[in-house]
């Protein structure tokens, strides 16, 4: 028989539903960490982390409906992609950049997840383009009249783009099924928050447009997705776009190529550290009876089978052929412009070493 | 068959493809109520109504990207910069974003939108009103590139761009909206992307050219054949994927290759239409590969002394003609 504790209830959830959302949350910890194994002893030569923004992750994705709405991602967006679907080995294959990765089948860098079933669309590296795409997909469901939302997930450092101004207006004046979330960590790579914003809140923007900008707590996972399942469902019954504005801490630097020590000093780490979402959720559900030691042991052991498994499964398969470079330029394979001469038809696959 | 100026067969095309299939969408800067300040979508918001003929906020880059959103969830959108000079805050969107979308995700999302421009001077239009942006975006691969001479291609073309799986980039030039008329079929027909044609049958010497720059090659043909030159003239009217086979095959009959662009001449597509040739057809080749092009200035200037200095004219393109012929 399924429990609900008063935790639960309040929300409209089950026991199960939260216990699955802390599953989420730490299987995103644990593959971001694997990740970071496997860049610092030489087997992926970039990783870029999801570390400290997974509660805010888990929590906003979880109101939507899976394969039905949309999801603009950004490049930290590991434990979101979870949430949606994609699953342990696919986001591997991704940090691998194998023939088999979902995301872009090796051709992009790791963190650029996307997914064409999961309605996860592909992620580039010039940052903030895909708020557009987003406000393009809710465009479209207006028209067609399909009752899908369109997520546009970025930093705040990403939110002070051009697009975004355009997006927002855009999405502001026709009303579109539209959220817009900002996981405002604090700092643009090395830049904090008082020099790349005018504003203490990106949300405050959000009358600008004349829509609802709403902040959470990013650690709070259960008020993430209060404001999100708030938010969604405004825009799938015609009350329009939302900005959401989470509070996050970035656990790790930029990427594995910047050395935050740099620019951050102790204090502000120790200070990220102490808002790392994952040992909060945890005693809130261990709190509510919802963490007892054995179910907790069991997901730990089954999270690290699941970490395992991607691994081994991604670190095998196979790397992309070069003789497939120039496919996928064009529909029409003809119209891509001849390889030059020169160059041999089917290069030798790569050996060892 | 009926008579159409340049602009009719636009506007003719995009009304019969948002009649023939409802996830056709226009929009852009005006294209509503006032169809447009060159009149292109004229009559389209009457009839198609708010949700398939939108006026956009002044958002070049919104205009791109949200067509990106929309082609991405199941719309064929049709986007109007007023003009290609002005499509360079959606650069970003057009190079990094739509030309890849594709490749980036190994066949798995695709992008079927139109971008029209209106490109080209002569109209008095000056630095940002004039310029020539083809060779930006030729250069994209996963980007399709067309630009019509005529009427008819004009209405095929663009029916063919809208039912394309790819991103094209539909160059109009405005010079060309109502001086140029034509015959166009009442019926459903298309001109294949990717296809050049012999505007001209010719044994001495090919010219290149696509747009204005067709008229006007023809025009310098006519000037130089009563001096005994007998000038090819192949309108490549799309230039990516450019179609080689046309190209080479009259270059190698010729023996001599003049490329015509409106665009400053410096790294312009002229410059990648000579290697091809010089790479493919050196053996044909009884002259040099030459171009005819505009000046290396930043854009076309206004004064019309000035405008007239920048234009490539018929006049120009048989000078250059009988230099090479000279050969």
């Amino acid at each position: 028989m399924e429990r609900t504790s008063e935790l639960a209830a309040a929300e409209g959830l089950t026991d199960a539903d939260l216990v699955a959302m802390y599953r989420t949350l730490a299987l995103a910890r644990a593959l971001d960490e694997r990740m970071w194994v496997l860049n610092r002893s030489g087997r992926a030569p970039f990783v870029i982390s999801g570390q400290g923004h997974e509660g805010a992750q888990v929590g906003i994705a979880w109101p939507l409906r899976r394969d039905h709405d949309w999801v603009a991602p950004f490049y930290r967006s590991i434990a979101t992609c979870l949430t949606v679907g994609m699953t342990p080995r696919e986001l591997m294959l991704a940090q691998y950049a194998k023939a088999d990765d979902p995301s872009s089948g090796g051709r992009q860098m790791p963190g650029h997840y996307g997914h064409v079933g999961r309605h996860v669309v592909s992620v580039s590296s010039p940052v903030a383009t895909q708020i557009l795409h987003a406000v393009g997909i809710a465009l479209a469901a207006k028209i067609r009249g399909l009752d899908q939302v369109a997520v546009a997930i970025m930093g705040e450092g990403s939110s002070n783009q051009g697009d975004v101004h355009e997006a927002l207006n855009f999405a502001g004046i026709h009303k579109l099924p539209f959220v817009f979330i900002v996981e405002n960590n604090g700092y643009a790579i090395s830049v904090p928050w008082e020099r790349e914003l005018s504003v203490r809140d990106v949300a405050s923007r959000a009358a600008g447009y004349g829509m609802p900008g709403v902040i959470v707590d990013g650690t709070d996972v259960l008020a993430c997705y209060r404001a999100s399942r708030e938010a969604v469902e405004r825009a799938r019954h015609g009350g329009g776009p939302t900005l959401i504005e989470a509070k996050v801490t970035r656990l790790t630097g930029h990427s594995s190529d910047d050395q935050q020590t740099k620019y951050r000093s102790e204090a502000d780490l120790e200070e990220g550290r102490a808002h790392d979402p994952l040992p909060i959720f945890r005693d809130q559900l261990r709190a509510a009876g919802l963490l007892e030691a054995a179910t907790e042991a069991a997901l730990a052991a089954e999270i690290s089978t699941l970490v395992e498994d991607a691994t081994d499964f991604a670190e095998a398969a196979a790397e992309p052929d070069p003789a497939t470079g120039v496919d996928h330029v064009y529909g029409d394979p003809a119209a891509s412009e001849p390889p030059p001469p020169w160059q041999p038809e089917r290069a030798a696959p790569r050996g060892p070493g | 068959m009926a008579s159409r100026t340049f602009i009719e067969a636009i506007r003719e095309g995009m009304a019969d493809e948002l009649r023939r299939d409802g996830s056709v969408i226009v929009l852009g800067e005006d294209v509503g109520k006032k169809g447009g300040v060159f009149l292109a979508t004229d009559g389209l918001w009457a009839e198609f109504g708010d949700d398939r003929v939108i006026d956009t906020p002044l958002t070049e880059s919104m205009i791109v990207g949200a067509s990106i959103g929309a082609a991405l969830n199941g719309l064929r959108p049709i986007a109007e910069i007023q003009f290609a000079d002005f499509i360079h805050p959606a650069f970003n969107q057009i190079v990094s974003e739509a030309a890849r979308m594709r490749y980036r995700t190994v066949g798995g999302a695709t992008v079927p939108m139109v971008i029209r421009a209106p490109y080209g001077g002569g109209v008095h239009g000056a630095l940002y009103h004039s310029q020539s942006i083809e060779a930006f975006f030729a250069h994209v691969p996963g980007l399709k590139v067309v630009v019509p001479s005529t009427p008819y291609d004009a209405k095929g073309l663009l029916r063919s761009s809208v039912r394309d799986e790819d991103p094209v980039l539909y160059l109009e030039h405005k010079k060309m909206y109502r001086s140029v008329r034509g015959e166009v079929p009442d019926g459903e027909y298309t001109v294949p992307l990717g296809r050049a044609v012999v505007r001209r049958p010719g044994r001495q010497l090919t010219v290149v050219a696509y747009g204005l720059m067709v008229h006007y090659a023809l025009e310098a043909a006519e000037r130089v054949a009563g001096e005994g030159i007998d000038c090819e003239i192949v309108d490549l009217r799309t230039l990516r994927p450019l179609d080689r086979d046309t190209l080479l095959t009259s270059v190698r009959k010729t023996g001599k290759c003049l490329v015509a662009y409106e665009d400053n001449r410096f790294l312009g597509y002229g410059a990648e239409i000579a290697a091809i040739v010089a790479e493919e057809a050196f053996d044909y080749l009884d002259g040099p590969v030459s171009r005819i092009a505009g000046p290396d200035t930043p854009a076309m200037p206004y004064n019309h002394i000035l405008e007239d200095w920048f234009m490539l004219s018929p006049a120009k393109i048989a000078d250059a003609i009988r230099k090479l012929a000279a050969y």
